[in-house]
């Protein structure tokens, strides 16, 4: 395991008295996809903010590579609106960031046309790929992404799952994020770990999503979720925008137009 | 023009400059309150000071950094909301402030001058420790400037790509701390907060980048500590109710400038 990024050894955090995480283990090596799934209040974003140094845990050690960039990419982003701010000048907020640069990351997360946009005006999916060219920025070793495709359509999730797939190939870095979308993560990651306080299950998605532990964490959503397939007529290009379809849409029995 | 008048203005004008950055923070962070806090406290200061024969100004200063100090640690301790905690400790080191000024026997304080400024009697000594205090605030913002911008917009991130938040957070409540102990002789301890708010509420609507924000905050202050001099000059009214007047005045105006174009 020396080649791991980060190592997380019985680790345990709690609130008042009231454990929220218990003993987990975790480790990290570069080039992989680790996806956190597990229900409200599991400990999620607790454990999230372990990996990132931003809480202590109280229990157990965490052990870092020397000098780990971490590339975080945040739930949300609230910014004042009286912070007049655009979104070149967010990235501008990373040291040693110009403008090419920043042009660049925002290329390669397709979000270029949004450059000198005011950040409050933005979609929810441009900000996320905001976000995400900030993270990329830091040419970070690890990318750490809390709920990703928040406030994203389905059809923009997939794309955005994918991105995030070809960006770890490029950069080489591990990711670790947290879902609550059973269905899209299962496709897009090598190993999945199911959190509820502790690891209740973990591996590759095929080997966790028949595991008794998790099918009794999800219940019957386990089962719905796996054989959910979205119909689209039409694909969506990165910038969110319809891309027309090859051939004329046939429509299908829940067709409202 | 007297040398009263001088130091007068000379004075104002250095505040409205540091006034315009640093109240540009307090609007983005939300800490009119907090500033209105440190405010208030700033009495109790001047009262400490009287007491252990300490001058006001180092006194003050002394005690808005303390204060600023229990803040974050009450913070941090405690459950009651932030604004409770704030309200408590207004208005309670204010009241503290008042009677222990009045427990003083054998030194008559002019309070008025206290809780609203008298401006036209800043003297030479004074003015060095405003124009001193400015400039160095105005230094360490702008040193600061890009890691004051980084936490306002997210602190988690900011800490997360290696930034000493906590530090940072610390050093601005410090800045505010000291530019209160220098406003105290210019507007007074209950009109301090509105010569850093007024300006920067007025800049925001125009101002396409946070530094433009700043500098128009600024400007804005200039113009106001001008015309509200102008104003206590001709019309023989409180100078620094003035400046406040003529900068809400201003902010009034802002809305009728057509709203920045993005």
């Amino acid at each position: 395991m020396s080649d791991a990024l980060i190592r997380l050894d019985g680790v345990g955090v709690s609130f008042a008295g009231n454990p929220v995480l218990q003993d987990v283990q975790l480790a990290l090596k570069p080039g992989e996809i680790v996806t956190l799934i597990g229900p409200n209040g599991a400990g999620k974003t607790t454990l999230v903010r372990v990996v990132l140094g931003l809480l202590k845990p109280h229990h157990g050690s965490v052990w870092r590579r020397d000098r780990l960039r971490i590339g975080y990419m945040p739930q949300k982003l609230h910014v004042e609106p009286t912070l007049p701010l655009s979104v070149l000048r967010f990235l501008r907020l990373v040291p040693g960031v110009d403008r090419a640069r920043a042009l660049a990351a925002l290329g390669e997360v397709g979000a270029a046309q949004v450059i000198d946009s005011p950040l409050q005006r933005i979609s929810g999916g441009e900000l996320q790929r905001v976000l995400l060219a900030r993270a990329l920025l830091r040419k970070p070793e690890l990318l750490v992404l809390d709920e990703p495709v928040q406030g994203v359509d389905v059809a923009g999730q997939a794309e955005l799952y994918r991105l995030i797939g070809r960006l770890r190939k490029r950069y080489g870095c591990g990711v670790l994020m947290v879902s609550h979308d059973l269905h899209l993560v299962m496709s897009a990651t090598d190993r999945v770990i199911c959190l509820n306080r502790h690891v209740c299950c973990s591996g590759h998605p095929d080997q966790v999503s028949s595991d008794p532990a998790f099918r009794e964490l999800f219940g019957n959503d386990a089962r719905s979720l796996a054989i959910y397939h979205h119909q689209h007529d039409h694909t969506h290009d990165l910038h969110g925008s319809v891309v027309a379809p090859k051939q004329p849409h046939i429509h299908g029995p829940n067709c409202k137009h | 023009m007297p040398d009263f008048l001088l130091n007068a203005l000379l004075a104002g004008l250095a505040l409205a400059l540091v006034a315009g950055p640093l109240g540009s923070f307090v609007v983005w962070r939300r800490m009119a309150y907090f500033g209105d806090t440190l405010a208030h406290a700033a009495l109790l200061g001047v009262a400490l000071g009287f007491l252990l024969d300490v001058s006001p100004t180092l006194a003050v200063t002394v005690g808005c950094v303390l204060l600023a100090v229990l803040l974050v640690t009450l913070q941090q301790r405690q459950p009651l909301a932030s604004d409770t905690l704030l309200g408590i400790l207004a208005h309670s080191t204010l009241s503290l402030g008042l009677v222990t000024i009045s427990l003083l026997d054998e030194v008559r304080v002019d309070l008025m001058a206290y809780l609203f400024g008298d401006l036209l009697a800043v003297s030479q000594g004074d003015l060095l420790w405003i124009i001193g205090g400015s400039a160095l605030v105005l230094a360490a913002l702008a040193w600061l400037w890009r890691s004051l911008l980084a936490i306002t917009v997210h602190e988690e991130l900011a800490q997360v790509e290696g930034l000493p938040v906590a530090a940072i957070r610390l050093a601005l409540m410090l800045l505010i701390a000291v530019v209160i102990a220098v406003a105290m002789k210019i507007v007074g301890v209950l009109l301090i907060t509105s010569l850093l708010i007024i300006p920067a509420a007025a800049a925001q609507r125009h101002a396409r980048t946070p530094e433009q924000m700043a500098a128009g905050a600024s400007l804005i202050g200039l113009v106001a500590v001008c015309a509200g001099l102008a104003l206590s000059w001709y019309q023989d009214t409180p100078a620094g109710p003035s400046i406040v007047v003529s900068a809400a005045g201003v902010f009034l105006l802002s809305f009728l400038l057509p709203r920045r174009a993005v």
